[in-house]
């Protein structure tokens, strides 16, 4: 039976047309995809099922026997029948009503029930989504959750009306990988267990092939693509969707001799102060980094994979000696790496933005260091930098924002290698850029790396992205590093519990490899 | 972005009438000799001894030698006062404002870049001059300092002394924010020693806010300087002000409405340009649209 | 958050003790002979003899400091020749020009500030958020501007001027008021009620403007934050989210504004009650001031302070009472 029909819808704001011709059927209970990079409307898709896209929208939309473009009844429809499950699961709920009134409220809404009803069913649906004793969290506010809980008392909230359909856009972009598999797994669940339908949309393909049944490729408001789950993923017809698979990083086979050490950390440790909080005894010490000893070796690419909060920025800045460390010591070629700088080691940070002043044009930031070093009149060598990175010698003059993200992030790059280091470490270079981007960025690296023959320190919470790039890799966990090896080894024997937790969390194309995994880890997990 | 300011039809209106008060001031002796007229003569002749000093004549005394009439009670050239209390309105106002920056950005940056030790103490000063009830304290000091001493150099000391707080709140903050700033990490890894990075990377960054926020001192500062002359302790006679204008108003205002409405426009349109003028550099200067109007 | 209320009042505490010592300082090492100021105009040379002895301006500085201090809090007695005049505690000074204790003179003086204050405060709040309610939910375009025009004007608008045109248009064009005369609640409420209105409309004119406009833009804010969608998207009707969602986050920033505010009108209530002549705490000081009647001045002072203090502390506990964010401990 068919639950939701769409045909040919169009969504516009002024000119721009941010749907273009969209149609695609779901069956009841079944599961579909909606992948595209940012831009190609797919979230405006999702909302106009709400009726909350905006702008001017025509086409049809028939859900259960009615047509949700020409006025529906959303009161029945909102949140009752299809519902919603959001990015952002921190903004995404109220932060003055607890997790259990936010339920409720809705619950009682679209049903009637008595107050003690509705909290009885919000407790009851955050049991269903395995929060651990749901009765006390259900008196919680959002903000004493965290993000993978918070995601999951949304997915309650989805649940709690019994509806027809669960429309998902992105709900796990800004989650840890592993706590990105377990939500992915408990909407599967969820699936299974309620009978609702699930359209899941996402820029990541890893995210839908083991979710989904069916796909729908977007691009500038159009499906180029769509067919089973299966058949899209494994032989696309359509180039962009090629071009979409090719860009997930594949294993690099990179043949290398470790040359002489070059950066070596010893049993460096970094405690952060807690500021003193009411009571007058002193909070104990936040241990960022708590004893790594590692060596980087000339010539190589160093791969440091950890999730949020496990150190890995502070070991990162420790490395260019930005930060001191609390104990143990960083030295550059036998030299305390406080002393060194500017011509040794380099760094390439996360946000491109925020990592060039917005006051200065892309050509004086990348200027500088070289003036530090020495150079009097650095214009000619900053274009030549320019051009090597892949931009124009006339974008000198302009600023950061009138840049593309990708674009930054190559002057960032120039401005790492401009003052000529041995050494670079990047701090999540490509974990703001689309996958294509990424893709082009991750290649630049490479080729500089094998050009100027520097050494690349690569921290990434990204395991797709380190197994293509990086020769060694170490893994970080809570300040601790838990493993460290070549990177095939690591990730074909990988002996640490946490390594092999993480590495059936990552997304893979391959649907039987995803759902191969998503089995590996219900038998490892609870 | 002077294009996008010259768009704001409110700060063209606001910057008009805002060099025009300052020309004004700036040329006041100028002013007062082409209108024939000083700001202390008595002209007792003008004046309805009948009913008690009010100024003979339409809307207080309004003629071709007088322009804007003259005082009641003394008859001194209104329209003489009226330049020379600019001078002392504005001059006040703009050196209290221009301290106030000095100090405040000063005082901002050191704790924003200096250590711990550093930003907790000089927090500490800037908390203590936040809470300080700054009018009753100025009061207070202008009625003690000795009163030969130069009284327009005075109220600004004064009013920038208890006023510094805020632009100090806002620097310090702005300076830590900007700390964080990956670029300011960028510089610091390519081995920029620390007062280049403060000039660089830094102070740049501070420009915008901090010229907001002043644009906003002035005219407070304004009021404040208007607000204690009204109250007697600013500026003495014969030294004119239109805060003091306004406070001699108070007794005459019954008979001799035109003596009200003369200073008071005059201060308003001038506040108001001012704020005008702020209003429109924070909309360009700061496309958040951070609330600073309050 | 016992924890963190102990830390407040021993900074406020801090506050009050380095206001103090400053004020002080500056008053009794000041360039005038402090005995000369603190016995006010007409003072003749015995009398000025015995205030300087019972000021014991004799002592060290520190010494004359730590009297005050122990006086706030033991009370003490001043012998002026053959009599003795005792000052209860608390104790901040002794006047003698009106030959009265200090903190009498505050204490007579508060009602017609408090008076002043709250309900100046109280009007302003409640046209400033009806305003900004207006004015925020677009639905009219052209109240929204001038909303925003009366903004810059009450910015532009020094409260005595404010006061002036509206004694003038009010009790001289129209005479639909007399001229304010302060009435005691306790008298007559209508009266007293009666006798403030245009003082309060002169105070809540600039007050009024600040709360619409922040009104306005805390709800633009708050309407487009993420989990307003959520809750569309769930269906909850458009008129509960707006008062039951939206508003709280509106208004918050208005709960600690409003403790500051009140302080701030207190204290800044001198021109207001000079222009209106009402006999409040800053009418006191200006007298005291044109009297050079020091222990007065350091009084008003002084008393000020400690409600600039007291208001920032009430401010930030009823942060933590409205936003379960905000965990104080």
């Amino acid at each position: 039976m068919t639950l939701l029909e769409v045909d040919d819808l169009r969504i516009s704001f002024g000119d721009k047309q941010a749907v273009d011709g969209l149609s695609f059927t779901l069956e009841a209970g079944g599961s579909l995809g909606i992948v595209g990079e940012s831009g190609s409307g797919k979230s405006t898709a999702a909302l106009a099922l709400l009726g909350l896209s905006g702008g001017s929208v025509s086409g049809k939309i028939r859900f259960d026997g009615t047509d949700l473009v020409t006025g529906a009844p959303w009161k029945d429809i909102r949140g009752a029948r299809i519902a919603m499950v959001f990015q952002e699961p921190l903004t995404a709920l109220n932060p003055f009503q607890t997790v259990g009134d936010q339920i409720a409220e809705v619950y009682r809404l679209h049903t009637g029930a008595t107050r003690r009803a509705a909290r009885e069913r919000a407790v009851e649906v955050l049991g269903q989504v395995h929060i651990a004793d749901p009765e006390r969290r259900a008196r919680a506010y959002p903000h004493q959750f965290s993000g993978g809980m918070r995601q999951r008392a949304l997915i309650a909230m989805a649940i709690a009306n019994r509806p027809k359909l669960i429309v998902a856009d992105e709900p796990t972009t800004a989650l840890d990988v592993t706590v990105q598999a377990q939500i992915l797994d408990l909407l599967d669940e969820v699936r299974a267990t309620t009978g609702a339908a699930l359209l899941l949309i996402s820029h990541d393909l890893g995210v839908v092939a083991g979710s989904t049944e069916s796909v729908i490729v977007m691009r500038d408001g159009r499906a180029v693509e769509s067919g089973s789950t299966e058949s899209v993923l494994l032989s696309p017809r359509h180039e962009y969707t090629r071009a979409l698979l090719d860009a997930v990083p594949k294993p690099g086979n990179r043949d290398f001799e470790p040359g002489p050490p070059l950066l070596r950390v010893r049993d460096v440790h970094k405690h952060f102060p807690q500021r003193r909080r009411g009571s007058f005894r002193k909070p104990p010490p936040v241990r960022a980094v708590d004893g790594v000893t590692l060596d980087v070796h000339a010539g190589e690419t160093l791969g440091i994979v950890g999730e949020s909060g496990t150190g890995k920025t502070t070991l990162a800045r420790m490395m260019v000696g930005l930060i001191p460390p609390s104990s143990g010591s960083i030295t550059f070629d036998g030299v305390d790496i406080a002393r060194r700088r500017g011509r040794s080691v380099q760094m390439v940070f996360q946000d491109p933005l925020s990592s060039l002043n917005p006051r200065r044009t892309i050509g004086e930031s990348i200027a500088d260091p070289l003036r530090l070093s020495g150079v009097r009149d650095p214009r000619t060598r900053v274009e030549d930098l320019l051009e090597r990175v892949g931009l124009s010698r006339s974008e000198y003059d302009r600023y950061p924002h009138q840049l593309s993200g990708g674009m930054r992030q190559r002057v960032g790059i120039a401005r790492a290698v401009a003052p000529s280091p041995r050494l670079i470490v990047c701090d999540e270079p490509v974990s703001s850029l689309d996958v294509t981007t990424q893709a082009q960025v991750l290649a630049l690296l490479e080729e500089l790396r094998a050009e100027l023959g520097l050494s690349l320190v690569f921290v990434s919470h990204d395991l797709a992205v380190l197994r293509r790039i990086a020769d060694r890799v170490a893994v970080l966990k809570d300040g601790v590093i838990v493993e460290v090896g070549p990177t095939s080894e690591v990730y074909d024997q990988p002996q640490h519990p946490y390594t092999k937790e993480l590495l059936a969390a990552v997304p893979v194309t391959d649907p039987a490899e995803a759902r191969r995994l998503r089995a590996l880890r219900s038998t490892v997990g609870r | 972005m002077i294009r996008a300011l010259l768009r704001d039809r409110g700060f063209v209106v606001g910057a008009v009438i805002a060099t025009g008060m300052v020309l004004v001031a700036v040329t006041a002796p100028l002013l007062a000799a082409l209108a024939g007229q000083d700001y202390t003569t008595y002209h007792d002749t003008l004046l309805d001894s009948a009913r008690g000093g009010v100024p003979i004549g339409a809307f207080g005394g309004v003629s071709g030698e007088h322009w804007l009439g003259v005082e009641p009670g003394t008859g001194r050239d209104l329209f003489a006062r009226v330049v020379y209390g600019a001078r002392v309105s504005l001059g006040v106002a703009v050196g209290a404002t221009i301290l106030e920056v000095l100090l405040g950005v000063g005082v901002g940056i050191a704790a924003g870049l200096g250590g711990r030790w550093a930003d907790a103490g000089l927090s500490r000063v800037i908390d203590l001059v936040l809470s300080i009830p700054s009018l009753v304290l100025a009061i207070s000091l202008l009625a003690i300092v000795p009163q030969d001493w130069p009284r327009p150099l005075i109220l600004a000391v004064v009013i920038a002394l208890l006023g510094w707080g805020g632009t100090a709140r806002i620097s310090r903050g702005e300076t830590l924010s900007l700390r964080t700033r990956d670029y300011v990490a960028a510089a610091q890894v390519a081995g920029a020693p620390w007062w280049r990075v403060a000039r660089r990377e830094i102070l740049p960054g501070l420009t915008a806010p901090i010229l907001t926020y002043a644009a906003l001192l002035l005219p407070t500062n304004m009021v404040a300087e208007a607000g204690l002359s009204f109250l007697g302790v600013g500026v003495r006679p014969p030294t004119p002000s239109w805060g003091q204008m306004l406070s001699t108003a108070t007794t005459w205002f019954r008979a001799d409405p035109a003596y009200v409405i003369i200073p008071g426009l005059l201060l308003f349109l001038t506040l108001l340009s001012f704020v005008l003028v702020a209003n429109g550099l924070r909309r360009v200067l700061d496309p958040r649209q951070r609330e600073i109007l309050r | 958050m016992i924890g963190h209320l102990t830390r407040r009042i021993v900074g406020g505490a801090i506050v009050l003790l380095v206001l103090s010592a400053l004020i002080y300082t500056l008053f009794y090492l000041a360039p005038s002979d402090p005995a000369i100021l603190a016995c006010g105009k007409g003072c003749t040379p015995e009398r000025l003899a015995d205030v300087r002895a019972a000021m014991g301006l004799a002592d060290p500085v520190w010494t004359q400091y730590w009297h005050f201090l122990q006086g706030i809090f033991t009370g003490r007695d001043y012998s002026l020749g053959p009599t003795v005049r005792h000052c209860p505690a608390p104790c901040l000074g002794y006047s003698f020009e009106t030959s009265q204790p200090v903190t009498t003179l505050l204490m007579d003086r508060l009602p017609v500030s408090f008076s002043l204050a709250f309900g100046a405060e109280i009007l302003s709040l409640l046209l400033g958020i009806g305003a900004g309610l207006l004015s925020g939910t677009r639905r009219f375009r052209w109240f929204d501007r001038l909303v925003n025009g009366l903004v810059l004007a009450g910015y532009a608008t020094p409260v005595f001027l404010v006061g002036l045109l509206l004694l003038l248009l009010f009790c001289v064009h129209l005479q639909w008021l007399p001229f304010p005369q302060y009435v005691p609640f306790t008298t007559d409420p209508l009266l007293w009620a009666q006798n403030l209105l245009l003082p309060w409309i002169a105070l809540a004119v600039i007050q009024t403007a600040a709360y619409a406009r922040l009104t306005r833009a805390g709800l633009q804010e708050s309407l487009a934050e993420d989990h307003i969608r959520t809750a569309r998207a769930y269906g909850i009707p458009e008129r509960r989210i707006l008062w039951r969602k939206a508003l709280r986050g509106a208004l918050l920033p208005l709960v600690t504004l409003t403790a500051v505010d009140l302080a701030g009108i207190i204290t800044s209530a001198v021109l207001t009650e000079t222009m209106f002549g009402l006999p409040g705490v800053g009418q006191l000081l200006v007298g005291a001031v044109n009297q050079i009647d020091l222990p007065v001045v350091v009084g008003v002072t002084l008393l000020t302070g400690l409600i600039m203090v007291l208001a920032n502390t009430a401010a930030d506990l009823l942060y933590a009472a409205v936003d379960p964010r905000v965990q104080l401990r």
